[in-house]
């Protein structure tokens, strides 16, 4: 699974994806007081050590059901080591409505996740392919959809487009940005105009869905994929689980805009679990890989 | 409140109308008086606020696709479902001439009666609603056809078989597919536009507005509730999301405003007719000279702009 890195500057880079992973699994677990150590599950709030959730992939020992994990967390479980090299590092939400307090709420976001915004995006390997990924963090004002977080998926794109690379999109978003009102909207047109094009010159998209993918973003990339994905229990859906009981004014059957259900209902190629994403993922790779690469010998 | 000043404005018209009738001299005094007074109300009206023009969009007796269609089109044919589900009547449209020439038009449809708000479900379509409106653009592609959406809509429908039936893929296949298009998109929002819902059937070379139409990631109602937990705080809300035409003109998302009569488009529709057929000939005529791969090109660079 691990390919070997050969140079001082791959080490240099796999360390800082590494301490950066590490934090984000410190933060994505809650803040609740607990020995140091532990983590409890929100699900079942039944703790234990953080070792055996590091194994787990942060999937509850006990319970089995799914923690969110940040941005760098997962693209460390999924690149080669040494091979992420991040883009738009430097590019932050902004306040295009000047809306009250929007700023102020911005600075704690940033505070609490040490991310700049709710989307990391980035080019790296896996089992030797190059490929862009991008990665929603909804650690981050719910990973909801911002002009910056609109930007930087779109720019993702288009560096995918332009260096031939395939690309991944794991998305986890709450929906618009409120305080972007209709800039956070468009972000939707932009985003899915990007994919598009991108498709059209041939480019392979992989959408993983993780907890939550809703609103905004359901509306738009994350639903575009050639091959769509999802974690095992993820909500996804448009409209919010809550908003659609008011308006039929009657309960949601059990299950309902889980992942499950959407395989049922022909919206997902397959259910992909934490432990098996990145053989799933290379595998997929391979399949696409353009013709003449190495690789593609027949048995 | 703007609801108020608008029933006075009737009341005075209907008792200067009335007057008009005697005969002059005995009401004079009379007619001045009013006269004035309605003066004063239209001046009012023209200073309006935010939340007053959400009123106005809303209007019950606001022009509606339909009779947008009627007035300014000929030959309109009705192109009906899917065809590969249901019917939705929340989405309204087919073929149609402008000034002669074929055009692909299309809206959503709140209807007017409760009987026909009800089989329109209020202007929210679901997934066959946005499926049929691609359907139908896709063949204006086809045929070389302009194609203008007529956005007013409380937003897609969040209900639990639009979910099942994907109304999520179904928002973004519009988005990635009008976004490719060769033909010029032209859509004018005239009422409300909100979310996702009027963003379906609205990526465009150019957006027009009316001029007391909102348009914005949700409703005045909605964002208060999520940012405040208070819907009754909508007035409040709609001060602050930037969702007049004047707003989306500054914000680069509207290209132009359409003026409309003083105190709403209800008060005067011909009026408005007149000014948004110069509006839409105008706009379309932009694209003569253009080639296809320009006019894809110019919605591309619009929204990748913003």
């Amino acid at each position: 699974m691990k390919s070997p890195i050969t140079s001082l500057y791959e080490l240099v880079k796999d360390r800082e994806l590494r301490n950066r992973a590490y934090k984000d699994t410190i933060s994505a677990s809650q803040s609740v007081k607990i020995p140091a150590g532990f983590i409890s599950c929100r699900k079942c709030s039944r703790r234990s050590l953080r070792s055996r959730w590091e194994e787990n992939f942060y999937i509850c020992p006990i319970c089995g059901s799914y923690s969110p994990i940040g941005a760098y967390y997962r693209l460390k479980l999924i690149l080669d080591p040494g091979s992420f090299h991040e883009l738009d590092k430097d590019l932050c939400a902004g306040d295009p409505l000047d809306f009250p307090d929007y700023e102020e709420k911005i600075a704690a976001q940033e505070k609490k996740t040490g991310l700049k915004e709710a989307v990391v995006s980035c080019y790296g390997k896996i089992g030797g392919i190059d490929l862009t990924a991008v990665v929603l963090d909804s650690r981050f004002f719910m990973g909801s959809m911002s002009r910056a977080v609109g930007e930087k998926v779109t720019r993702a794109v288009e560096h995918a487009d332009q260096k031939g690379q395939p690309l991944i999109i794991f998305s986890a978003s709450g929906g618009a940005r409120m305080q972007e009102g209709i800039y956070s909207l468009m972000q939707m047109a932009k985003t899915s105009a990007a994919i598009e094009r991108f498709s059209e010159h041939g480019g392979f998209y992989i959408s993983f869905l993780t907890h939550p993918t809703t609103g905004g973003v359901t509306a738009s990339f994350a639903t575009l994929g050639d091959i769509t994905l999802a974690e095992p229990g993820a909500l996804i859906g448009f409209a919010g689980p809550r908003v659609i009981e008011q308006t039929i004014n009657a309960k949601l059957p059990k299950g309902f805009q889980r992942s499950e259900y959407l395989l049922e209902h022909g919206f997902l190629d397959r259910i992909v679990e934490r432990r098996e994403m990145r053989e799933i993922l290379l595998r997929l790779l391979e399949l696409h890989r353009a013709e003449g690469a190495q690789g593609g010998e027949k048995a | 409140m703007i609801k108020d000043i608008l029933s006075e404005l009737e009341r005075t018209e209907r008792e200067l109308g009335a007057l008009s009738e005697r005969k002059e001299g005995e009401s004079g005094e009379e007619m001045q008086r009013l006269g004035a007074s309605r003066e004063e109300l239209l001046q009012k009206l023209k200073r309006l606020e935010p939340g007053d023009r959400v009123f106005l969009a809303r209007h019950p007796k606001r022009p509606h696709v339909e009779d947008f269609i009627a007035a300014l089109f000929t030959d309109f044919f009705e192109q009906r479902g899917d065809h590969l589900f249901d019917e939705d009547r929340a989405v309204y449209g087919g073929i149609a001439r402008f000034h002669g020439q074929p055009v692909t038009v299309l809206g959503t449809r709140k209807g007017r009666t409760v009987q026909e708000n009800m089989e329109c479900n209020f202007g929210m379509p679901r997934p066959e609603g946005y499926r049929k409106a691609l359907r139908i653009m896709r063949q204006a592609e086809k045929f070389g056809r302009p194609i203008l959406s007529f956005i007013d809509t409380p937003g897609a429908y969040p209900g639990l078989e639009a979910e099942a039936h994907g109304q999520g893929e179904a928002i973004a296949k519009n988005l990635a597919v009008m976004s490719a298009f060769h033909v010029p998109i032209l859509s004018l929002v005239t009422g409300e536009g909100n979310s996702g819902g009027a963003l379906g059937i609205g990526v465009s070379n150019k957006i027009l507005m009316l001029e007391n139409a909102v348009y914005s990631v949700l409703s005045p109602e909605g964002f208060a509730t999520i940012l405040w937990k208070d819907a009754s705080l909508s007035g409040e809300a709609a001060k602050v999301m930037k969702l007049t035409a004047e707003d989306l003109l500054r914000a680069g998302v509207a290209d132009s405003v359409i003026p409309e009569p003083v105190g709403g488009a209800q008060r005067d529709p011909e009026q408005l007719y007149r000014s948004m057929d110069r509006a839409i000939s105008e706009a379309l005529s932009s694209f003569r000279g253009m080639s296809p791969s320009e006019i894809r090109e110019q919605r591309f660079e619009k929204y990748r702009a913003i």
